[in-house]
Protein backbone atom coordinates (compact mmCIF):
# COMPACT_ATOMS: atom_id res chain seq x y z
CA UNK A 1 0.00 0.00 0.00
CA UNK A 2 2.74 2.35 0.89
CA UNK A 3 4.94 1.57 -2.16
CA UNK A 4 1.96 1.66 -4.53
CA UNK A 5 0.94 5.44 -2.62
CA UNK A 6 4.17 6.45 -3.36
CA UNK A 7 4.46 5.81 -7.20
CA UNK A 8 1.19 7.08 -7.84
CA UNK A 9 2.73 10.36 -5.77
CA UNK A 10 5.73 9.90 -8.50
CA UNK A 11 3.82 9.89 -11.54
CA UNK A 12 2.87 13.26 -13.06
CA UNK A 13 0.52 14.01 -15.91
CA UNK A 14 -2.50 12.69 -17.62
CA UNK A 15 -2.60 8.29 -18.34
CA UNK A 16 -5.53 8.09 -20.67
CA UNK A 17 -5.51 7.03 -23.85
CA UNK A 18 -5.08 10.63 -25.71
CA UNK A 19 -2.27 11.68 -23.36
CA UNK A 20 -0.60 8.72 -24.48
CA UNK A 21 -1.06 9.28 -28.29
CA UNK A 22 -0.06 12.95 -27.53
CA UNK A 23 3.53 12.17 -25.78
CA UNK A 24 4.37 9.15 -28.47
CA UNK A 25 3.83 10.83 -31.87
CA UNK A 26 7.00 13.09 -31.30
CA UNK A 27 8.91 10.17 -30.22
CA UNK A 28 8.38 8.18 -33.46
CA UNK A 29 11.10 9.21 -35.82
CA UNK A 30 13.48 8.95 -32.72
CA UNK A 31 11.82 5.38 -31.91
CA UNK A 32 12.35 4.57 -35.13
CA UNK A 33 15.94 5.90 -35.78
CA UNK A 34 17.21 3.45 -33.14
CA UNK A 35 14.96 0.86 -34.56
CA UNK A 36 16.36 0.65 -37.65
CA UNK A 37 20.07 1.22 -36.46
CA UNK A 38 19.62 -1.80 -34.37
CA UNK A 39 17.90 -4.32 -36.88
CA UNK A 40 18.21 -4.99 -40.35
CA UNK A 41 14.72 -5.95 -41.30
CA UNK A 42 11.86 -5.44 -38.78
CA UNK A 43 12.12 -1.94 -37.57
CA UNK A 44 8.73 -1.27 -37.76
CA UNK A 45 7.27 -4.58 -36.07
CA UNK A 46 9.86 -3.59 -33.26
CA UNK A 47 8.30 -0.14 -32.78
CA UNK A 48 4.98 -1.31 -32.67
CA UNK A 49 6.03 -4.02 -29.67
CA UNK A 50 7.81 -1.42 -28.29
CA UNK A 51 4.57 1.01 -28.16
CA UNK A 52 2.40 -1.68 -27.10
CA UNK A 53 4.62 -2.56 -23.81
CA UNK A 54 4.21 1.17 -23.66
CA UNK A 55 0.43 1.29 -23.27
CA UNK A 56 0.40 -1.60 -20.98
CA UNK A 57 2.91 0.21 -18.94
CA UNK A 58 1.38 3.81 -19.17
CA UNK A 59 1.09 3.87 -15.64
CA UNK A 60 4.84 3.69 -15.26
CA UNK A 61 6.25 6.63 -16.74
CA UNK A 62 6.68 8.82 -13.90
CA UNK A 63 7.39 12.13 -15.88
CA UNK A 64 6.40 13.42 -19.16
CA UNK A 65 9.22 15.01 -20.15
CA UNK A 66 11.06 11.40 -19.81
CA UNK A 67 8.64 9.76 -22.22
CA UNK A 68 11.62 9.38 -25.31
CA UNK A 69 14.00 7.94 -23.41
CA UNK A 70 11.05 5.96 -21.51
CA UNK A 71 10.11 4.55 -25.05
CA UNK A 72 13.93 3.98 -26.41
CA UNK A 73 14.48 1.71 -22.97
CA UNK A 74 11.47 -0.35 -23.70
CA UNK A 75 12.26 -0.98 -27.29
CA UNK A 76 16.00 -2.14 -25.97
CA UNK A 77 14.10 -4.52 -23.81
CA UNK A 78 12.10 -6.34 -26.97
CA UNK A 79 15.50 -5.95 -28.88
CA UNK A 80 17.21 -7.93 -26.53
CA UNK A 81 14.45 -10.43 -25.35
CA UNK A 82 14.13 -11.24 -29.24
CA UNK A 83 17.44 -11.73 -29.61
CA UNK A 84 17.75 -14.19 -26.68
CA UNK A 85 15.44 -15.99 -28.65
CA UNK A 86 17.38 -15.85 -31.66
CA UNK A 87 20.53 -17.09 -30.57
CA UNK A 88 21.18 -19.35 -28.40
CA UNK A 89 24.49 -18.44 -26.96
CA UNK A 90 26.73 -15.54 -27.68
CA UNK A 91 29.79 -15.56 -29.38
CA UNK A 92 32.64 -12.94 -28.61
CA UNK A 93 35.00 -11.74 -30.71
CA UNK A 94 38.59 -12.71 -29.96
CA UNK A 95 40.44 -9.49 -28.20
CA UNK A 96 43.29 -9.88 -30.87
CA UNK A 97 40.95 -9.90 -33.82
CA UNK A 98 40.15 -6.62 -33.41
CA UNK A 99 42.90 -5.11 -31.38
CA UNK A 100 45.76 -4.63 -34.33
CA UNK A 101 43.65 -2.57 -36.29
CA UNK A 102 43.70 1.37 -36.60
CA UNK A 103 41.89 3.40 -38.51
CA UNK A 104 43.91 6.51 -38.12
CA UNK A 105 46.91 4.43 -39.13
CA UNK A 106 45.59 3.03 -42.06
CA UNK A 107 44.44 6.28 -43.92
CA UNK A 108 47.83 7.03 -43.42
CA UNK A 109 49.62 4.62 -44.77
CA UNK A 110 46.89 3.94 -47.45
CA UNK A 111 46.61 7.75 -48.25
CA UNK A 112 43.06 7.39 -50.20
CA UNK A 113 42.63 11.21 -51.02
CA UNK A 114 46.10 11.72 -51.25
CA UNK A 115 45.57 15.33 -52.31
CA UNK A 116 43.21 15.95 -49.24
CA UNK A 117 44.99 18.22 -46.21
CA UNK A 118 42.13 17.01 -43.82
CA UNK A 119 42.22 13.11 -45.00
CA UNK A 120 40.67 11.79 -41.34
CA UNK A 121 37.33 14.75 -41.42
CA UNK A 122 36.85 13.82 -45.51
CA UNK A 123 37.16 9.95 -44.98
CA UNK A 124 34.35 10.50 -42.63
CA UNK A 125 32.46 13.34 -44.43
CA UNK A 126 32.29 10.66 -46.98
CA UNK A 127 30.03 8.28 -45.03
CA UNK A 128 26.32 10.01 -45.31
CA UNK A 129 23.38 8.06 -43.07
CA UNK A 130 22.72 4.90 -44.99
CA UNK A 131 26.12 4.21 -45.10
CA UNK A 132 26.97 4.37 -41.68
CA UNK A 133 24.12 2.47 -40.64
CA UNK A 134 24.98 -0.47 -43.25
CA UNK A 135 28.22 -0.11 -41.28
CA UNK A 136 26.93 -0.41 -38.11
CA UNK A 137 24.86 -3.44 -39.33
CA UNK A 138 28.03 -5.48 -40.33
CA UNK A 139 28.85 -5.64 -36.85
CA UNK A 140 27.37 -8.36 -34.71
CA UNK A 141 24.05 -7.40 -32.43
CA UNK A 142 26.03 -7.40 -28.90
CA UNK A 143 28.40 -5.05 -30.27
CA UNK A 144 26.59 -3.22 -32.08
CA UNK A 145 23.87 -2.37 -29.35
CA UNK A 146 26.10 -0.76 -27.31
CA UNK A 147 27.84 1.41 -29.19
CA UNK A 148 24.53 3.02 -31.16
CA UNK A 149 23.13 3.44 -26.90
CA UNK A 150 26.19 5.21 -26.19
CA UNK A 151 26.89 7.45 -28.81
CA UNK A 152 23.86 7.96 -30.93
CA UNK A 153 21.54 7.86 -28.28
CA UNK A 154 23.43 8.85 -25.37
CA UNK A 155 22.76 6.47 -22.88
CA UNK A 156 25.60 5.83 -19.84
CA UNK A 157 27.42 2.31 -20.09
CA UNK A 158 25.85 1.71 -16.41
CA UNK A 159 21.80 2.47 -18.08
CA UNK A 160 22.69 0.18 -20.90
CA UNK A 161 24.30 -3.09 -18.52
CA UNK A 162 20.61 -2.33 -16.82
CA UNK A 163 18.55 -2.96 -20.39
CA UNK A 164 20.60 -5.40 -21.60
CA UNK A 165 20.79 -7.11 -18.92
CA UNK A 166 24.47 -7.76 -18.51
CA UNK A 167 27.36 -6.81 -16.06
CA UNK A 168 28.66 -3.31 -16.82
CA UNK A 169 32.15 -4.83 -17.30
CA UNK A 170 30.60 -7.00 -20.48
CA UNK A 171 29.39 -3.41 -21.89
CA UNK A 172 32.61 -1.71 -21.12
CA UNK A 173 34.27 -4.80 -22.83
CA UNK A 174 31.61 -4.93 -25.74
CA UNK A 175 31.58 -0.81 -26.58
CA UNK A 176 35.56 -1.34 -27.03
CA UNK A 177 35.33 -4.57 -29.28
CA UNK A 178 32.87 -2.56 -31.26
CA UNK A 179 34.33 0.21 -31.90
CA UNK A 180 37.56 -1.36 -33.09
CA UNK A 181 35.20 -3.56 -35.18
CA UNK A 182 33.28 -0.67 -36.66
CA UNK A 183 36.60 0.97 -37.49
CA UNK A 184 37.89 -2.24 -39.59
CA UNK A 185 34.64 -2.41 -41.07
CA UNK A 186 33.72 1.66 -42.16
CA UNK A 187 37.66 0.86 -43.88
CA UNK A 188 36.25 -2.52 -45.43
CA UNK A 189 32.94 -0.76 -46.33
CA UNK A 190 34.73 2.37 -48.01
CA UNK A 191 36.94 -0.55 -49.96
CA UNK A 192 34.64 -2.67 -51.14
CA UNK A 193 31.59 -0.02 -52.10
CA UNK A 194 34.12 2.85 -53.28
CA UNK A 195 32.89 5.33 -51.49
CA UNK A 196 35.97 7.21 -51.74
CA UNK A 197 36.29 7.25 -55.84
CA UNK A 198 35.84 10.76 -56.93
CA UNK A 199 36.05 12.67 -53.78
CA UNK A 200 39.84 13.50 -54.42
CA UNK A 201 39.33 15.06 -58.16
CA UNK A 202 41.02 18.78 -58.29
CA UNK B 1 59.82 4.73 -11.04
CA UNK B 2 56.24 4.17 -9.57
CA UNK B 3 53.62 1.80 -11.72
CA UNK B 4 51.68 5.16 -12.57
CA UNK B 5 55.02 6.69 -14.00
CA UNK B 6 55.61 3.42 -15.57
CA UNK B 7 55.57 5.05 -20.01
CA UNK B 8 53.01 2.86 -21.49
CA UNK B 9 54.13 1.73 -25.36
CA UNK B 10 51.24 2.84 -28.47
CA UNK B 11 49.38 -0.23 -28.29
CA UNK B 12 48.57 0.36 -24.67
CA UNK B 13 47.79 4.12 -24.68
CA UNK B 14 45.40 3.70 -28.18
CA UNK B 15 43.72 0.50 -26.42
CA UNK B 16 42.60 2.74 -23.58
CA UNK B 17 42.01 6.04 -25.66
CA UNK B 18 38.28 5.71 -26.24
CA UNK B 19 38.13 4.41 -22.47
CA UNK B 20 40.14 8.21 -21.38
CA UNK B 21 37.82 9.81 -24.06
CA UNK B 22 34.60 8.62 -22.70
CA UNK B 23 36.14 8.70 -18.51
CA UNK B 24 35.90 5.33 -17.68
CA UNK B 25 39.09 4.92 -17.33
CA UNK B 26 41.02 5.09 -13.76
CA UNK B 27 42.80 8.13 -12.65
CA UNK B 28 46.30 5.75 -13.10
CA UNK B 29 45.47 4.75 -16.37
CA UNK B 30 44.01 8.45 -17.35
CA UNK B 31 47.87 9.23 -15.98
CA UNK B 32 49.49 6.62 -17.90
CA UNK B 33 47.45 7.75 -21.39
CA UNK B 34 48.04 11.67 -20.67
CA UNK B 35 52.18 11.40 -19.82
CA UNK B 36 51.99 8.82 -23.39
CA UNK B 37 50.65 11.38 -25.26
CA UNK B 38 52.58 14.21 -24.01
CA UNK B 39 55.35 12.87 -25.78
CA UNK B 40 53.79 10.96 -29.07
CA UNK B 41 52.48 12.79 -31.48
CA UNK B 42 50.96 9.79 -33.24
CA UNK B 43 48.64 9.13 -30.41
CA UNK B 44 47.60 12.46 -30.11
CA UNK B 45 46.51 12.10 -33.72
CA UNK B 46 45.19 8.89 -32.86
CA UNK B 47 43.36 10.74 -29.64
CA UNK B 48 42.29 13.68 -32.09
CA UNK B 49 40.64 11.21 -34.47
CA UNK B 50 38.86 9.16 -32.11
CA UNK B 51 37.42 12.50 -30.82
CA UNK B 52 36.21 13.28 -34.50
CA UNK B 53 34.49 9.80 -35.14
CA UNK B 54 32.49 10.32 -31.42
CA UNK B 55 31.15 13.34 -32.40
CA UNK B 56 30.47 11.90 -35.67
CA UNK B 57 28.91 8.97 -34.65
CA UNK B 58 26.66 11.41 -32.38
CA UNK B 59 25.49 13.87 -35.18
CA UNK B 60 23.26 11.57 -36.78
CA UNK B 61 19.95 13.28 -36.05
CA UNK B 62 16.90 10.77 -36.07
CA UNK B 63 16.02 10.31 -39.99
CA UNK B 64 12.51 11.45 -41.24
CA UNK B 65 9.73 8.97 -40.81
CA UNK B 66 8.95 8.22 -43.77
CA UNK B 67 4.91 8.91 -44.64
CA UNK B 68 3.80 5.50 -44.99
CA UNK B 69 5.60 4.17 -41.77
CA UNK B 70 4.28 7.57 -39.82
CA UNK B 71 0.61 6.69 -41.13
CA UNK B 72 0.74 3.18 -40.09
CA UNK B 73 2.09 3.50 -36.86
CA UNK B 74 0.03 6.32 -35.94
CA UNK B 75 -2.96 4.26 -36.79
CA UNK B 76 -1.26 1.75 -34.90
CA UNK B 77 -1.05 3.60 -31.86
CA UNK B 78 -4.82 5.11 -32.05
CA UNK B 79 -6.31 1.37 -32.44
CA UNK B 80 -3.99 0.04 -29.19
Amino acid sequence: MAKAARMSELVTGDRTKEAFRRLIVPELPGLYSLARRLVRDGAEDLVQEALLQAYRGFGTLREDAAAGRWLKTILVNVFRDDLRKRTRSVEELPVEEVEGFSLYRTLIEVDPLPYSDTLHQDFLTAFGKEDVREVLLRLPEIYRAPLVLTYMDGFATKEIARMLDVPLGTVLARLHRGRKRFEQEMWAYAEETSLLAGRDDR
Amino acid sequence: MTETQRLIPCSEAVRKLWDYLDNTVSPEDQERVEKHLSFCRTCCGELEFAKELRAFLGSGSAEELPVDVRARLERFVGEL
